[in-house]
């Protein structure tokens, strides 16, 4: 089991391919993404890697998690986020992943926060039908309708689909293709949406239900794959830079 | 200029396409590409634009109408799509409307447009 990511959502646009198709691609942009910790089957009991996305000033992260990130060498980050890996798939501290840790055509998983939609009616959050617009229905077209039977069972069944509040919660969109890579930028281009509104945080993992392709990078697409050990000083040295 | 608008100048940029200026109201040829099996070969659109929507980056679109054996066709392009070959100013037309969807209801006499005698090429920015 390989790492995912942590990103950015930018935003959607549309790519145009030779055979004259149009490509609705959501883009997602890598920030500063970097190992922050490990978590080993000896210390922790599971094995996993904590990732830390996009910058933050120093000043506005608390002692304990300054103590954290100076730990790992790396600069403060603003989202952290733990995937499990198998033990052979666990990256060392403070390497910096890059775009190419995911192939153009392979399927992934996108996990989001989604856009809140506050207190919503039965027909917009279940996709309930509403009343008709005329033969009697007065001032309540919108409405659910009956909740249930009558004296017998003489209450409303717990988990009765109704009005209420509707989004912000975490959604994950399974089997999404990756249409193109950009290592420079660190962008990965999502066919169609992407669950979260732009500028917000979302996690990007190989597809559960699809087999990966050939030609992965294990563990990880890493930014100067040269040696293990360079990224690790290297690393804080570019997010001090940018 | 935000990521996505960068990324969009730069495709638009990358497919290189020519397009002329050209607005609403003016009479275009478009050469579409037709794939018939293996084949592929150019096809020719001529009609009345009538309108041009999403301006003239990537997401960019215009329709085209004409009168095809007393039936009315609309086809909408993308303005920078891959499928299209060229595009082809026949004919200036003067309209005082930027989406000319009133000729859907007009029929022969009343459905012409003036052609625009005083033409003036905007000095750059065509390609914008």
């Amino acid at each position: 089991m390989r790492s995912g990511i942590i990103a950015k959502k930018v935003g959607m646009t549309r790519l145009f391919m030779e055979d004259g198709k149009q490509i609705p691609v959501t883009v997602l942009q890598l920030d500063n993404l970097q190992v922050v910790a490990q978590r080993t089957a000896d210390k922790d009991g599971y094995t996993a890697v904590q990732l830390g996305a996009g910058t933050v000033k120093a000043k506005r992260v608390s002692q304990a998690m300054r103590g954290h990130f100076a730990a790992a060498k790396v600069e403060p980050k603003r989202k952290l986020a733990e995937f499990r890996v198998s033990e052979d798939n666990l990256i060392e501290v403070g390497a910096e992943i890059s775009a190419e840790h995911f192939l153009e055509g392979q399927k992934v998983d996108v996990a989001g926060t989604s856009i809140g939609k506050g207190f919503a009616g039965a027909m917009k959050r279940h996709n309930f039908g509403g009343l008709r617009a005329s033969h009697g229905v007065s001032i309540s077209h919108r409405s659910h309708g009956s909740t249930g039977q009558c004296q017998d069972p003489g209450k409303v069944f717990k988990g009765k689909k109704m009005a209420g509040h509707m989004g912000a919660v975490r959604v994950t969109t399974q089997n999404l293709e990756v249409v193109k890579t950009d290592a420079d930028r660190g962008l990965v281009f999502i066919k169609g949406a992407v669950p979260g509104s732009k500028g917000g945080w979302v996690t990007v993992k190989d597809a559960m239900k699809k087999k990966a392709p050939e030609g992965l990078p294990f563990p990880a697409g890493l930014k100067a794959a040269a040696a293990t050990e360079a990224p690790a000083e290297e690393a804080p040295a570019e997010g001090g830079e940018a | 200029m935000d990521l996505i608008a960068q990324l969009e100048a730069e495709q638009v940029a990358a497919l290189g396409k020519e397009i002329p200026d050209f607005k609403a109201g003016d009479t275009i040829r478009v050469g579409y590409k037709v794939t018939e099996g293996s084949r592929s070969r150019v096809q020719n659109y001529e009609g009345v634009c009538i309108s041009r929507k999403n301006g003239s980056g990537i997401a960019g679109s215009f329709t085209v109408r004409k009168i095809s054996f007393g039936e009315g066709v609309e086809r909408v392009f993308p303005l920078h799509s891959t499928n299209i070959d060229s595009i082809t100013v026949v004919r200036r037309g003067r309209v005082r409307r930027a989406k000319l969807y009133y000729l859907r209801s007009r029929r022969g006499k009343s459905a012409r447009i003036a052609e625009d005698s005083h033409y003036k090429p905007k000095s750059s920015g065509a390609e914008a």
